[in-house]
């Protein structure tokens, strides 16, 4: 059975020998579209947008050509300083911080929990940086910390289904050890 | 599996993060007003449907998002390639 959106808590969701999903605590999430000369968006942002698709910088990744994601603790600065540049460098910045949350999946296992969902190969993605991808459907952004600590960002309709996945994985691989 | 290359994210990758989207290089009349029945029923419905390599459009859905096109060989499902929206039509020949 899946579980309710609204019983979630940040802290430990799911937990074995093998990996543990727990919920991040709520952050600021900005989706960002610029395209054409992105310095005038740099110098706002005080960093430099990864330009690859899967870099990262600061809080930001890159998810496709014109296209990032912004995690920081307090928007309102980034916000006003995005604004602030606007007429002369026209772009979207939109706050999506309700939209979505963050599980943190961590373990000796946790790149084979995460491959019990998603088709990629989760070795191709390099720890420092990040992939959107498909996990089970749902679509998600992959950022990969260590060997075996990622970040996923899943809305919030998906969550239930994902984390039920992710608490029957876990009990798997820890079965599958014993 | 298919594996498909994206163009914009230089991978490749599984085909369950991709959508198909259609015949590709199919362009919209400039003045769709002037165009008799006829002439507007080929270009929305009328397509090649060809036996052998086929240029489509594909989406990166769960990646990029970006549109792409393909040329794909409807007899085998090889890729002979994938290429960028907006840059021309390759040539068969070279892709032999």
């Amino acid at each position: 059975m899946n579980k309710a959106v609204s019983s979630f808590v940040p802290g430990v969701l799911a937990t074995s020998t093998a990996a543990t999903v727990s919920l991040a605590a709520p952050m600021g999430r900005l989706s960002l579209r610029a395209r054409g000369d992105l310095s005038a968006l740099d110098a706002a942002l005080g960093m430099t947008l990864p330009t690859r698709i899967g870099q990262r910088n600061a809080g930001a990744i890159c998810l496709g050509p014109d296209e990032w994601m912004l995690h920081a603790d307090d928007i309102v600065p980034i916000v006003a300083a995005c604004a602030a540049i606007y007429e002369g460098h026209p772009h979207s910045l939109t706050d999506v911080s309700g939209r979505e949350i963050t599980l943190l999946i961590e373990g000796p296992r946790a790149a084979e929990l995460l491959t019990l969902g998603c088709a990629r190969d989760i070795d191709s993605i390099p720890v420092g940086e990040g992939r959107r991808t498909v996990c089970d459907g749902a679509t998600v952004i992959l950022w990969r910390d260590a060997p075996d600590r990622f970040r996923m960002d899943v809305w919030h309709s998906f969550a239930p289904h994902l984390l039920h996945l992710f608490e029957t994985g876990c009990r798997e691989l820890a079965a599958e050890a014993a | 599996m298919l594996l498909i290359h994206c163009p914009y994210c230089d991978e490749t990758l599984p085909e369950a993060e991709f959508t198909y989207a259609g015949e590709a290089h199919i362009v919209r009349p400039l003045d769709p007003s002037a165009q008799t029945d006829e002439q507007w029923e080929t270009f929305m419905f009328i397509r090649r449907n060809p036996k052998g390599p086929h240029y489509e459009r594909w989406r990166h859905l769960h990646g990029c998002a970006r549109y792409f096109n393909a040329v794909r060989d409807t007899v085998t499902d090889k890729f002979l390639t994938t290429y960028k929206a907006g840059e021309p039509r390759p040539d068969l020949e070279s892709l032999k």
